[in-house]
């Protein structure tokens, strides 16, 4: 092929440089958004350092739903057991280091999303969804009984981080736990970037869409999924290795069919298959939740059920793809 | 002649009732065969036996001389044997480039990468450029299937099979449902695939397999009945019953 011809190919493709502004934009948008909280909210650093955890969360669990079109319940399994791996760390094998705290966090993390995808990716649609649940419940049921070790419902206790690189230390204010988040966060974002853009990631949307097609390109969707789940599992652990490290204290409410439910209409309400809306929706749903559960005690999940009834009623593709979508026919529009 | 993929007495039941009854064939490269015959003469089981997704209650599939009736539909692509699909399967959401980049990436073993694009990976989309450019896709590489006429999306699995570096290609009724304003097309692409590629072509447009194939094979009740020349197809008698419906309830006393 001539050069002319591969230039030409090139130059008309989707902009790349406007993918690279994005990604940019995004990370812009974190740090700008931290800095924000951080002197809107200097009395809440903990509340934001909770949201940017479970951010990390929803971030993991889009990558197999938004992403692979996995329907999970359970993917707190894999929060829950990074928040343990980081948490047994420290109380019973004296790794107090905050960064080889996280280490353990990942590979529980890790590990557990190999355990979850062996058993989730066995089944499809509904099934599956059940064997999510299934196994939340053991996951649960297991950190309950085993409380020797993750002392049970009393939650696992006495988790004392070393200062941070030998100098940060995690203070009462929890300045230290934040920028260690957000650092996190805009970490583990990066990398997902390039990730979902990458042929992997080109290969999951595929997988997505229609595995026979797949496999008849000579690709194994299943092992491309577990593979899938094992990072999500590595994501997932990185938000529960935060907040061991942050709370100083593990409960099982960490492993808990609610936080997966929870997590899951955080994803459908920012919009899934977007690193972007996964961000959203954590945000959006833990303002929202920490604003009417403060205005009303008793009656404010009512409130988030009726503005996810609304987000999925008015704006199917979630907070961030319906603002996204508006915004590019407006560009479109006037370009 | 040394066979790049055969079929040795190939069998498959269903409930007794002997859908393939004993197939065998045998394409050198180069070929151009197509596989025809009546509604529920056993050609989509035949497929599903070739390919992998279904198993055999006898008889051996080979691909350059090893037996892959063994291996299942994922490593018999990776072997060489690659299939298009009767009704479009393609990624809605996804431009004509990233179905042939992710082919191209898939058959070099490098699709489980995970950092890079291939939008900037130059032998990717040289590859990219050249297969949809012959196609005449290339002005809409970048465009999402969604939005491209059917006649381009058939012309895109071909690209998509051919991107695979296939040494046998199935094409399954390759202008099914294509407008007869774009069949042109579609038969220009089957005319210019690759030499040395064999390709077998089951298709009911008997236009098309005149001018396509180089020798026809007919399929009625689960058995070959004709194997030879386009131009004695039509003398065949056997083939005409077959055609005229009768052979067909034969087959079941056989």
């Amino acid at each position: 092929m001539t050069m002319a011809a591969m230039n030409d190919a090139m130059t008309s493709a989707p902009g790349k440089g406007r993918k690279l502004g994005r990604d940019l934009a995004g990370l812009a948008a974190i740090l700008a958004l931290a800095v924000l909280g951080y002197f809107l909210f200097p009395n809440n650093l903990a509340l934001l350092t909770r949201i940017t955890a479970i951010a990390l969360l929803v971030l993991s669990l889009d990558l197999v739903t938004g992403y692979c079109g996995v329907a999970t319940l359970g993917h707190a399994a894999l929060f829950g057991s990074g928040a343990y791996a980081a948490g047994i760390a420290a109380v019973h094998f004296g790794i107090t280091d905050p960064l080889l705290m996280l280490a353990c966090g990942i590979l529980g993390g890790s590990l557990a999303g190999l355990v979850c995808g062996v058993v989730i990716l066995r089944a499809h649609g509904l099934p599956q969804l059940v064997l999510s649940i299934a196994l939340i419940h053991l996951f649960h049921e297991f950190a309950n009984k085993a409380s020797s070790w993750t002392g049970g419902s009393d939650g696992l206790a006495g988790i004392a981080p070393d200062p941070l690189l030998g100098h940060f230390e995690f203070d009462l204010w929890g300045r230290t736990a934040y920028v260690f988040g957000i650092v996190l966060l805009a970490v583990v974002f990066t990398i997902l970037r390039l990730i979902v853009r990458s042929p992997f990631g080109m290969l999951c949307r595929g997988i997505k869409e229609d595995p026979i097609r797949i496999r008849a390109m000579g690709a194994s969707p299943k092992l491309a999924l577990m593979k899938m789940y094992v990072i999500s599992g590595a994501v997932a652990g990185t938000g529960g290795a935060l907040n061991a490290i942050s709370t100083q204290v593990v409960g099982l409410d960490s492993l808990s069919f609610t936080l997966s439910a929870e997590s899951l209409v955080m994803l459908v309400l920012g919009g899934t298959g977007s690193l972007f809306g996964a961000l959203t929706g954590t945000i959006v749903f833990m303002f929202f939740e920490d604003l009417v559960s403060a205005a009303n005690p008793f009656h404010w999940l009512t409130m988030v059920g009726a503005l996810l009834i609304a987000v999925v009623l008015f704006a199917p593709k979630g907070l961030y793809g319906t603002v996204a979508g508006l915004v590019s026919r407006w560009w479109g529009t006037f370009r | 002649m040394s066979a790049i993929f055969e079929v040795r007495n190939l069998k498959r039941s269903f409930g007794g009732l002997a859908v393939t009854n004993d197939i065998s064939l045998a394409m050198a490269p180069g070929d151009r065969v197509a596989l025809i015959g009546p509604n529920g003469a056993g050609k989509t089981t035949f497929v599903n036996l070739v390919t992998g997704n279904l198993a055999p209650d006898s008889g051996d599939v080979l691909i350059g001389g090893d037996s892959v009736t063994r291996i299942d539909a994922i490593g018999r692509v990776r072997r060489g044997l690659v299939r298009s699909f009767q009704v479009t399967r393609l990624f809605q959401e996804m431009t004509p480039a990233e179905h042939v980049a992710l082919a191209v990436l898939q058959r070099d073993g490098r699709s489980g990468r995970l950092f890079g694009h291939f939008l900037a990976m130059p032998e990717v989309m040289a590859e990219v450029a050249e297969l949809l450019g012959k196609l005449g896709l290339r002005e809409l590489m970048h465009r999402r299937v969604s939005e491209i006429a059917y006649g381009q999306q058939r012309l895109l699995e071909i690209a998509v099979a051919l991107a695979l570096k296939p040494k046998v290609l199935l094409l399954d009724e390759p202008a099914a449902g294509v407008p007869q304003s774009d069949t042109g097309r579609i038969e220009q692409a089957l005319a210019d695939l690759p030499a040395d590629l064999a390709v077998l072509m089951i298709e009911h447009d008997m236009d098309l397999v005149f001018r396509f194939a180089r020798r026809v094979i007919v399929l009625a009740a689960g058995t070959i009945i004709f194997d030879g020349s386009p131009s004695e197809v039509t003398k065949n008698p056997r083939v005409r019953e077959a055609y005229l419906g009768s052979y067909a309830n034969a087959g079941h006393a056989a």
